[in-house]
């Protein structure tokens, strides 16, 4: 799942696509108008929603349209990580670079590096029943006293 | 209405039943003070194991529905409470669940950053005090001479109320404060109840009516995390910009701030607005906007500064939020 920003990264995709660069077809791209807007919540859902890994991709630091979005997101990205990694999410299951538009290579480069380093990890396999039937698997069983 | 089974002259029928909790919800309805004989004036007692002395069978002999409202507090975690809880709600109208751990899973929701393995193994092997050299462990079914004994099922994973039965309405609150138990019941005899599945409780944050909110930060001022014992607490100023963690602004208003007059941060024990799906999430993003630091060194330096940020951000409603339990 990728989070790309309106102004920068999003326009980076747009010429990767336009030269006719080949990268990984794994990216789920959303668009937001700012990598502030991405609130961890978007992330949990994605990954509740069976995403393996997430990407978001902004402004360089100083470059954000909002002026400060970028750093809000850097902010929410690692104290984000931190908690994931106590949930046992891996933290590279989490991404957050900066790609401008005119960085089509750096865009394909990091999707692809992204897609390396997600395959390398396997399926995130949020497979507690506990996760997709709301309960978790004891309660299926008739469990009388 | 579906909950009044009743002839005029007999009064709704009324079951109090506790889960994985410690009490103080049952606490709580004694908190009611005088206001209690009104309760017991207007309705009749069939079933609340704490206080007074009914039994299961009494509950199976009731017709489906004959309770016309069960409070159950308690997050779910053994096979009798999740049998308890499915026995009420058959028998039930409407199923209040009561107080912070049937709402979100509460404290005994943390559990969940662990397993069943890892609690039973620390707290029947491996704690100083504990002696117990075959390293016995709880069965479900043990033979003694007299016959089998038996134990609930032990989950691995805490559930919330919901996750289990339907629940008609949600008291929020470690414990829920009279005040608002009052209100829930007068709405439940007279019948006025607001949409199935509300919170009985305001729609807004605590923030709303803090009365610090005029010191609450607007921008980023947060150049370390103190813990409450580290740093001697301003009883005037907002907790956030004392660099201590208050959970006020991801948490639903109407407990009476009762933590933050004892000059202590809140814990979000009330939950989060209807609007929000993750307390935790929720307090973090709105916590990382008001760190002082746009580097990365510098914004690490601050995070490394919370001691145990899952824990603290999901106090109350681990099993409530989206991920519920560690991977």
């Amino acid at each position: 799942m990728g989070f790309l920003c309106n102004w920068c990264s999003y326009g980076g995709a747009d010429a990767a696509g336009s030269q006719r660069k080949n990268y990984a077809p794994n990216v789920k791209v959303i668009r937001v108008m700012c990598t502030g807007r991405v609130e961890p919540e978007f992330v949990l859902k994605a990954f509740q929603s069976g995403a393996d890994g997430v990407l978001i991709l902004g402004c360089h630091p100083g470059d954000c349209h909002y002026k400060e979005g970028n750093y809000k997101a850097l902010r929410r990205y690692h104290l984000l990580k931190k908690v994931l990694s106590q949930f046992g999410i891996e933290e590279e299951r989490l991404r957050l670079d900066w790609v401008s538009a005119t960085e089509a290579d750096k865009f394909v480069d990091t999707i692809n590096d992204m897609v390396a380093t997600i395959k390398a990890l396997g399926p995130l396999a949020l497979s507690n029943p506990a996760l997709a039937k709301g309960v978790s698997a004891d309660f299926q069983e008739d469990t009388l006293v | 209405m579906r909950i009044f089974r009743r002839t005029p002259l007999s009064k709704p029928k009324v079951a109090f039943y506790w889960c994985a909790s410690c009490g103080g919800c049952e606490e709580a309805v004694v908190d009611l003070a005088e206001d209690i004989l009104k309760v017991v004036a207007a309705v009749e007692f069939v079933f609340w194991p704490v206080a007074m002395d009914f039994k299961v069978k009494d509950v199976e002999a009731l017709q489906d529905g004959d309770i016309a409202v069960s409070f159950i507090n308690g997050a779910i975690r053994t096979g009798e409470q999740e049998h308890m809880a499915k026995l009420l709600r058959k028998k039930s109208g409407l199923v209040v669940a009561f107080g912070a751990c049937a709402h979100l899973g509460g404290t005994p929701g943390l559990a969940n950053f662990i397993n069943r393995k890892t609690i039973f193994d620390r707290v029947y092997l491996n704690a100083p005090s504990v002696y117990n050299p075959d390293g016995i462990l709880p069965q479900q079914k043990t033979m003694v001479e007299e016959g089998e004994l038996t134990l609930p099922e032990f989950y691995d994973t805490v559930c919330t109320l919901d996750q289990v039965i339907d629940v008609d309405y949600y008291l929020p609150g470690c414990a829920p404060p009279p005040d608002l138990i009052m209100k829930a019941v007068e709405a439940i005899l007279s019948g006025n109840l607001p949409e199935k599945g509300t919170v009985l409780a305001p729609d807004r944050a605590l923030c709303d009516s803090c009365k610090r909110r005029d010191t609450k930060p607007e921008k980023a001022v947060i150049k370390e995390i103190k813990r409450v014992h580290e740093v001697l607490l301003d009883p005037v100023k907002c907790f956030l910009d004392q660099g201590v963690i208050c959970l006020g602004p991801a948490t639903r208003d109407g407990c009476g701030e009762r933590c933050i007059n004892a000059n202590m941060p809140c814990r979000g024990c009330f939950g989060p607005t209807s609007r929000v799906v993750d307390q935790g999430a929720k307090f973090l993003s709105g916590l990382a906007s008001i760190i002082d630091a746009n580097d990365e060194q510098g914004i690490k330096k601050v995070i490394d500064s919370i001691a145990d940020p899952a824990g603290i951000f999901y106090y109350y409603a681990l099993p409530a939020s989206m991920l519920r339990r560690k991977r």
